[in-house]
């Protein structure tokens, strides 16, 4: 059996606020490779902490995070900045498109902080646009694309450095109906590939079309059918 | 990360806010401007004055004979052994007293003999090759010669402003002065005396006439010598003079031409210099403002960053390269406004300009060193930021 890509054991967070927030409570979560796992919740149940933890953006008040087989709790920041860079794709609910750089220059972004070649990057870039049927808009501004076209080319550039894992936090949120069913078709396409994904949401319709659905409720998480 | 890439992010980050970032040139443009205008005028103005001043002053040593009860210490002669030494070009003895400073001294007009000019002027005796010593130039008619002085004649040449007060200005009827009663025909009008300023002012005779007037003796010996050659004949001049008396002879060497050029320089405001720095500062609290807000502005953009795999030292020095090219930004114009402002003054002052190629070298460096200073402050704020805050 592979190893899984994702495994979280007794994972807890707390802010340390007054009087201190408990976001995240024992929780145990395995991810295997190919998984397209959705996670529910009501807003402030602690979704975005989880995808955080699991995005080596912040770490865990206790327990184990392996991603990929390596413990993370125990890395220092240097190669945990390592470590998401080269196996993590982020896609946003805002997107987080730069606007002074054209889309193939926001895709472009993805290969600046690794040890990827300068040589063929642009090319690489134009493949992954084509890849979410983004390749006619290589030289827009993203200020002139609609909310649906930010989110490809925001996928487009989590694509772009060949991650192990996608993680999305409420990648539809801005987005109108029509626009949510043509990113979960790339959904579809990308887990189709092999890739791991995990999509936060809180809308039934996104959550349907994963493959698992792992609901999360005060902190507490609960595997559903 | 590349350092290619770090570059691109950066100057694409400088230019997305291409009006902003120009403003914030602003101060250190000024900074470095005043800088380069002050320092290249000062070196301008200063290369001017010993450009000037400096052949002349160089080359000019004096050799002040005092007094003496056992004869003369240097003899009218002596000047001509001077000039075999190498470096001398021309050497003149002077015999000049408290007695011949007042003379009386009445010039009287052919034209109108009715009106009698007498003025006090100081009567000096000189060799016949004073001009050539003094650089002086003959107004009119001619010096007297190793003839006139060899023959006693009883001939005198006037210094400018002598030949002014006596109301001679022309000498085609041989005009005469009268000293003690006795006449004198004036041969000649000496000017441009710069070296001896005082000699504008007096009347001068050949070393024949002197004991009309109690010159017996030299009083003063002046040597021109070639350029560089000063301080030596300096040296070697009482020797050559006056073998015996090398001791109590006084030489005047001129002051080395760095000095002058050091002294001019100094002279040139430190006030502009403060001015300048006090801009730079200025500046870099207007670069490291900027960078704070324009950090703070993009804290989403850092946390992408960070969320691509960018540590922390890439945001820092993104940062820093960003403030520090808007710092070399505002240090190029303000060398070239500067070099330019320098050419200006010089050209309307008809001086040559000088422009020290270090210091347009160094001026857009200054620029990019007071952009990076202003940058640390706001690239460690950038650096410190968590990403799980800045993507919030
Ligand atoms: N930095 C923080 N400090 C204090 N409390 C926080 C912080 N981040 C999140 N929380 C709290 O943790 C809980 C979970 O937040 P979050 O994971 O953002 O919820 P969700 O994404 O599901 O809406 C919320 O109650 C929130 O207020
Ligand atoms: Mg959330």
């Amino acid at each position: 059996m592979p190893e899984p890509v994702i495994e979280l054991t007794g994972v807890c967070r707390e802010f340390p606020s007054d009087p201190p927030v408990r976001a995240l409570s024992d929780v145990d979560l395995r991810v295997e490779p190919g998984d397209y796992l959705a996670i529910v919740g009501p807003s402030g149940s602690g979704k975005s902490t989880l995808l955080n933890i699991l995005g080596l953006l912040d770490r865990p008040s206790s327990g184990s995070y392996r991603l990929d087989g390596v413990e993370t709790t125990e890395l220092r920041d240097g190669a945990r900045t390592r470590l998401r860079g080269a196996r993590i794709g982020f896609v946003f609910q805002s997107f987080h498109l730069l606007p002074h750089r054209t889309v193939v220059e926001n895709v472009m972004l993805a290969e600046v902080y690794g040890p990827h070649p300068r040589r063929g990057r642009r090319a690489r870039a134009e493949q992954a646009l084509e890849q979410v049927g983004m390749g006619h808009r290589t030289g827009f501004a993203p200020g002139r694309l609609s909310g649906g076209e930010r989110q490809r080319v925001a996928i487009a550039r989590a694509l772009m450095a060949r991650p192990a894992l996608l993680l999305c936090d409420e990648p539809t949120g801005n987005l109108d109906s029509r626009n949510t069913e043509a990113i979960l078709d790339l959904f579809d396409g990308l887990r189709a590939q092999g890739l791991t994904i995990l999509v936060i949401t809180h809308e039934d319709g996104v959550s349907a079309r994963a493959g698992r659905r792992v609901r999360i409720g005060d902190g507490l998480l609960t595997e559903q059918g | 990360m590349d350092l290619r890439d770090l570059w691109a992010e950066s100057l694409a980050g400088m230019l997305a806010r291409p009006v902003r970032s120009a403003l914030t040139t602003l101060g250190t443009v000024l900074g470095i401007t005043t800088l380069v205008v002050t320092l290249g005028i000062a070196a301008t103005a200063g290369n001017q004055i010993v450009g000037r001043f400096d052949e002349l002053l160089a080359t000019s040593v004096t050799v002040d004979v005092p007094p003496s009860s056992r004869g003369p210490l240097v003899s009218w002669d002596a000047p001509g052994e001077l000039r075999r030494l190498r470096g001398v070009v021309s050497a003149t003895a002077l015999a000049q007293n408290e007695e011949s400073s007042n003379l009386v001294v009445t010039a009287n007009n052919l034209l109108d003999p009715t009106r009698v000019f007498g003025q006090t002027l100081a009567v000096v005796a000189a060799g016949p090759n004073l001009p050539e010593t003094t650089h002086g130039r003959l107004l009119a008619g001619r010096f007297y010669d190793a003839g006139h002085v060899a023959r006693h004649d009883r001939v005198v040449v006037l210094g400018e402003q002598a030949a002014a007060m006596l109301g001679i200005t022309r000498l085609d009827h041989a005009p005469a002065v009268f000293i003690n009663d006795r006449a004198y025909t004036v041969i000649g009008i000496i000017g441009d005396l710069r070296r001896e300023r005082v000699l504008a002012s007096a009347v001068l005779v050949p070393p024949t006439l002197g004991p009309d007037f109690g010159l017996k003796d030299v009083t003063r010996v002046l040597v021109a010598t070639q350029l560089g050659a000063a301080e030596l004949i300096a040296r070697q001049a009482p020797l050559a003079l006056s073998p015996s008396n090398v001791g109590e002879l006084q030489v005047i060497a001129p002051a080395g031409p760095r000095r002058a050029r050091d002294g001019a320089q100094d002279d040139v405001n430190g006030m502009f210099l403060i001015l300048g720095l006090v801009s730079l500062v200025v500046g870099a609290v207007g670069i490291a403002n900027v960078t704070l807000v324009t950090v703070m502005e993009r804290v989403a953009e850092i946390g992408l960053r960070r969320a691509l795999g960018a540590g922390r030292r890439h945001i820092a020095g993104q940062f820093l390269l960003e403030s520090s090219l808007i710092g070399l930004t505002g240090g190029v114009i303000g060398a070239s406004l500067g070099m330019a402002a320098v050419v200006g003054v010089a050209a309307v002052r008809q001086w040559t300009p000088v422009l020290d190629i270090r210091l347009a070298l160094a001026a857009p460096v200054a620029g990019a060193l007071v952009g990076l200073l202003a940058g640390l402050y706001p690239a460690l704020r950038a650096a410190r930021m968590e990403p799980v805050d800045a993507l919030r």
